[in-house]
């Protein structure tokens, strides 16, 4: 099949970037995405240019580390799959196809469509995590934690940090992922003595760091490719009610 | 026999590991744990230690170190710590806890890893390795790991691969996503804490020796293109492993051998090179474009179950073949395990039914895995409960619903059990040297038990390293290094001088060309099946194919900046020497074991026949420069506990 | 020092001594913060609301006749006496909503100021997602529903810019000013409660997501009564001027 392509190019941190065109002529349907650039660079080495930057690593959809946004929408329009998973037959030949990094202010361009994530490092280094040195551990079966407090722990932990949430979403805000960590470990036992805590500082690291308030429009949940549930947004809004008015907050 | 040039080596004296204590093999750890000299709080905040590498080992060493109060700097090469590819396991991490009554001992998984991994372990570290794994599941559940639960609240475990009990601990299919950001999540505090200093996009390019101890690494920042020395008391490698120089494997894209081999040339024996492990559930090669192989959990296996056509050439569509004329192939020949036969063995049943005309799919390169039976027993709801977000990737990659028609399924290279030589204190053989995890080669012998790698990379990172290294950084009296010594700059010139000559070549061929070329031919000639011919065929490709690299690959762009096609460059020169010392490895040994079959040596039906009288060692090998024979140091393994026999899962 | 892969030959290599924490972007933390924000708008849209609510449900005393209304509009002024002074619940009232509507802006301004510094540059490309219409017209929607209320405080409640403008004579106001040949105060009007009712449907689901705990199941129960509150206040609105204009209110 034939692809027509206009990518983002952008040399660097300071370059303006801009959109450039490119022909794909004998691309497959059972190719991924991702495989389709592999294709397009080849060539570029070969015809002498540079080749299109991208981040890319498992491509398996779960390292988060592939980010593009394709046609508008991050990680394409395939319902919860990542730019690594998509393939191609859900295009059609002739089509032709925008692909633009992740656009915010808190991932600035690195190179042409590899941004710069290290914000959402920041946040769960400002919190998100339990505190449990190495070797302090009590006995797993210790304390039970019901099922459904364990299921709804897991569904906001499949986040994978992709940041999709934040490029989708038209505050640039990343509540998705900062909701995702407090409800994982909010509804767990072992989450509960720095809960108040937590969400206070993942909040304020939050939007130091540049990203924009979330207003619920919904955007991020439909791009995250682990279909994290807005709800968690809910939690992370209760919990920080909770810790900023209910005196539970530690320090 | 008459010898090429490149299939010489020499024997040099045996190696020994000297750390591991005597004594019954239960007390041994308890044992290593007293007898290490300690390193007094204060002196620990000004020791220095850098971990390369920020997966299971790496991430949990990391964040341990930092804990017991050394300064520690981390690198990655992804753009965060939390992307390591460990994050891709996905069935589950083993522990001997019995929570289920069945059986389950410490013991007994000493006895299946030793037996497993075909009685080329040592007994040492596969028992401390069962031991801790009793820890591992506490300190993963006190880090907020959502393992999968029972109603009560208590913690589920099912069966995996090469297992009779219920003793694998699990979080859906994404396992090793939930214990990775567990030990990311401990490591980002301590970022916090300010005790660990995190340098992400940064790619170790070698490892600087000074006065013949490991004493910092040259590390290359992938985005602006700087090489800078980083200087410490000690090194600690847990860079992965190396199945990336099949080109096509379950590894990551960005997965490599360069921090390990670096090391090796300085003078770290690389051990059991030949032992790659190749997964039976992957999803077949679809098309030369492909780029990876993604695995399916080997947890399908509980309920799925594999087979193929009777009939040679038979092309009708699964559904159209009556039972009767089905071939459940592992049923059939391991009637004990079925379909839950280890790893090494249900691949290579798998490429025997394929190679013997009876694959199916497009390619031929293929086996069912149907679900059919599963469906009908559990229900459709049930069988979604457990595998949904694996079909559901099935279907994505391949366009076909799993739920209807059989998955079809093929081998593929996935997991290293060689790497570099370590003794019981994970020391390589370079003093102030440590390497964990996949990257050393010390706990799964010549096979890996599904849901192990887990347990080794946690079990190494959090509680046996931060107990041993101290042993070395206590007793080695370590000077500061001065950043302009002689070996420090020498070091940087040679990474500097590589890749200035990486960049000026500018040939016409691209680094994945090379890198397909010799992923093809390791696959044809030292993949599942290994023959003397086809090694020495291969033996005489790679320096040709590393010759044509040298001169003819081109690499576009500067070193000043990112530069992805200058990284691949790198990591694939390397690949380029390792793929000759496995294929040298594989040659000379010359017996079959786990995931190493010769063709040459097996029983009359067709498994893997060990020669314990002449192989009954770990072959670690030592770099003579480039060209030159290397040569090869033995460890006798010896067992007091597990008797060798000839593995039977029938 | 740096070095660069451009020059001639190799040159020395960069130094760095370990422990030295690579220097991290100073920044600020902004107040009152993302969530503090999004709090003051969810309780200040729940208080204007309430208030709409009340209002609707007064309109519809017009279709009971001049008296009902012109009756229960004095009411308004006269409730709480003679416990307290004429107009005090009035102004109470007003002054409540007052304070709520200001936060509510003041809010929605310095997030609008936040989420433009968060997306500098916009996508080359985007489509809109399903569904997200009413979100995506908050903004401007907020604009004109402000641009309105000046007018039709000037309007209804002063008397000013009323064609009949008599005070307490509301039911005789109220036709005058959607009088037929006066059709483009119906039209301001009418997109005025149109676009109140975008921002209810999505400003009452997004109070609730933001004040209550909803989970997945909940969240289209939650959608559903936010559209049904919006349509009920858009009809009950709009039914007033359409009364007068096809003549059913005279």
């Amino acid at each position: 099949m034939r692809l027509n392509l206009r990518i983002w190019r952008q040399a660097g941190p300071e370059d303006k970037g801009r959109l450039v065109a490119y022909r794909v002529d004998d691309a497959d349907e059972d190719m991924s995405f991702l495989e389709l650039l592999d294709v397009l660079n080849e060539k570029l080495v070969l015809d002498g240019d540079e080749p299109v930057a991208f981040d890319h690593d498992c491509r398996e959809g779960i390292c988060g580390a592939c980010s593009m946004v394709i046609n508008g929408q991050p990680h394409g329009p395939q319902k919860a799959t990542t730019t690594c998973q998509l393939h191609l037959r859900h295009f059609r030949d002739g089509e032709s196809i925008t692909i633009e990094p992740f656009r915010a202010a808190a991932f600035p361009v690195v190179k042409d469509l590899v941004v710069d994530r290290g914000a959402l490092d920041r946040i769960v280094a400002s919190g998100g995590y339990i505190s449990a040195p190495t070797g302090a551990a009590p006995e797993a079966h210790a304390t039970p934690v019901p099922k459904a407090n364990a299921d709804r722990a897991f569904t906001a932990a499949a986040c994978i940090g992709c940041g999709a949430c934040v490029a989708a979403c038209p505050n640039g805000s990343a509540s998705l992922f900062v909701g995702a960590k407090i409800t994982h470990l909010g509804e767990l036992p072992q989450g509960q003595p720095e809960r108040s805590d937590r969400v206070v500082r993942m909040v304020e690291t939050h939007d130091a760091e540049g990203f924009g308030g979330c207003t619920n429009t919904g955007e991020c949940t439909v791009a995250c490719p682990k279909e994290i549930p807005l709800d968690v947004i809910s939690q992370l809004n209760r919990d920080y009610l909770h810790a900023t008015t209910g005196g539970r907050r530690t320090a | 026999m008459t010898m090429t040039n490149y299939t010489d080596f020499t024997i040099g004296g045996p190696v020994a590991d000297t750390a591991a204590p005597a004594g019954p093999v239960e007390e041994r750890w308890e044992r290593r744990r007293f007898g290490v000299k300690l390193v007094n709080p204060a002196n620990k905040r000004k020791m220095k230690i850098i971990v390369v590498g920020t997966g299971l080992a790496g991430g949990s060493a990391a964040a341990s170190l930092a804990e017991l109060g050394y300064q520690v700097s981390s690198f990655c090469y992804q753009d965060s710590p939390r992307r390591a590819h460990s994050i891709a396991a996905q069935g589950g991490i083993n522990a001997a806890k019995n929570y289920r009554n069945d059986g389950d001992s410490v013991h007994r998984l000493f006895y299946d890893t030793v037996k497993g991994g075909d009685f080329r372990s040592r007994e040492s570290n596969v028992h401390r390795q069962a031991d801790i794994s009793l820890q591992i599941i506490d300190q993963c559940v006190a880090q907020g790991v959502p393992f999968a639960r029972e109603y009560g609240g208590l913690l589920d475990t099912r069966s995996f691969g090469g297992a009779q009990v219920s003793r694998t601990f699990y979080a859906r299919g994404q396992t090793g996503q939930q214990l990775l950001l567990g030990a990311y999540q401990a490591l980002e505090r301590q970022i916090d804490a300010g005790t660990v200093t995190m340098y992400p996009r940064h790619e170790m390019l070698d490892l600087i020796m000074v006065d013949g101890r490991a004493r910092g690494i040259v590390a290359r920042d992938l985005v602006t293109g700087e090489t800078r020395s980083h200087l410490a008391d000690a090194v600690v490698l847990a860079s992965g492993g190396y199945g990336n120089v099949f080109y096509l494997s379950t590894n990551a894209k960005g997965c490599n051998v360069t921090a390990s081999w670096r090391a090796h040339r300085r003078g770290a024996l690389f051990a059991n090179p030949c032992y790659t492990q190749i997964h039976p559930t992957c999803i077949p090669v679809s098309g030369d474009h492909q780029s990876k192989l993604t695995l399916m959990s080997e947890s399908l296996r509980n309920d799925g179950r594999v087979w193929v056509p009777e009939r040679a050439g038979d092309t009708r569509p699964p559904s159209d073949i009556p039972e009767s004329e089905r071939d459940y192939f592992l049923e059939r020949q391991y009637p004990a395990y079925g379909n839950l036969v280890p790893r090494d063995i249900a691949s290579r049943a798998a490429k025997n039914v394929c190679d013997a005309g009876r694959g199916v799919g497009p390619t031929g390169l293929g086996v069912y895995l149907d679900f059919a039976e599963a469906i009908n027993r559990l229900g459709r709801a049930a069988v979604a409960a457990k595998y949904g977000n694996l079909f559901q990737m099935y279907q994505r990659i391949t366009g076909e619903d799993p739920y209807v028609v059989p998955m079809r399924i093929f081998p593929a290279v996935h997991y290293t059990m060689g790497g570099l030589w370590v003794d019981y204190d994970l020391q390589s053989t370079i003093p102030g040297l440590f390497v964990v995890g996949e990257a050393n080669f010390s706990d799964h012998g010549a096979n890996r038990l599904g849901a192990s790698a887990l347990m080794q990379g946690l079990a190494d990172g959090y509680f046996v390293l931060p107990n041993t290294i101290g042993d070395y950084l206590a007793g080695a009296k370590l000077h500061p290094v001065d950043p302009g010594a002689d070996e420090v700059r020498a070091t940087e010139h040679e990474v500097a001088n590589r890749i200035e000559t990486l960049l000026s070549i500018d040939g016409n061929r691209t680094v994945d060309s090379f890198h397909r070329e010799l992923g093809h031919l390791l696959w044809d000639q030292c993949g599942m099946e290994r023959t003397d011919a086809g090694l020495r065929k291969a033996l005489d490709r790679i320096p040709e194919l590393r010759r044509e690299f040298w001169s003819s690959v081109k690499v576009p762009g500067t070193g000043a900046q990112l530069n992805q096609s200058l990284e691949r460059a790198g990591r694939v020169a390397d690949f380029l020497e390792l793929a000759e010392l496995m294929c040298l490895d594989a040659l000379h040994r010359t017996e079959s074991c786990g995931g190493h079959f010769r063709a040459e040596s097996q029983t009359e039906d067709g498994e893997a026949a060990r020669d314990d009288e002449h192989f009954s060692y770990v072959g670690a090998w030592e770099y003579m420069g480039q060209g030159e024979p290397p040569v090869l140091h033995k460890e006798d393994l010896h067992f007091e506990y597990v008797t060798p026999s000839q593995r039977s899962y029938k | 020092m740096h070095w660069t892969f451009t020059g001639g030959g190799p040159h020395p290599v960069g130094m760095v001594t370990l422990g030295e924490r690579p220097a991290t972007r100073v920044r600020h933390t902004p107040r009152p913060s993302s969530v503090q924000l999004k709090i003051v708008m969810a309780v200040s849209g729940a208080l204007a609301l309430l208030y709409l609510v009340a209002h609707m449900i007064g309109n519809l005393k017009i279709f009971l006749g001049a008296d009902a209304i012109n009756t229960y509009a004095a009411w308004l002024r006269t409730v709480g006496e003679p416990a307290l002074p004429a107009e005090t619940l009035l102004w109470i009232v007003r002054a409540v909503l007052t304070v709520a509507i200001v936060a509510h802006i003041v809010s929605a301004v310095i997030l609008t100021r936040r989420a433009h510094r968060a997306r500098p540059i916009k996508y080359a490309h985007r489509p809109p997602v399903k569904g997200s219409y009413a979100a995506r017209t908050m903004r401007w929607g907020g604009v004109i529903i402000v641009l309105f209320v000046i007018y039709h405080l000037l309007d209804l409640t002063t008397g000013t810019l009323n064609p009949n403008g008599v005070s307490g004579d509301v039911h005789a106001n109220v036709v005058a000013d959607f009088a037929p040949h006066r059709w483009y105060v119906t039209l301001f009007y009418a997109i005025a409660v149109v676009a109140v009712g975008f921002h209810v449907r999505h400003g009452l689901w997004s109070g609730l997501q933001t004040l209550g705990r909803s989970s997945a199941a909940a969240q289209n129960t939650l959608k559903g009564v936010a559209l049904v509150v919006a349509v009920a206040l858009t009809v009950g609105f709009l039914s007033v001027p359409f009364a007068v204009l096809t003549g059913l209110v005279r």
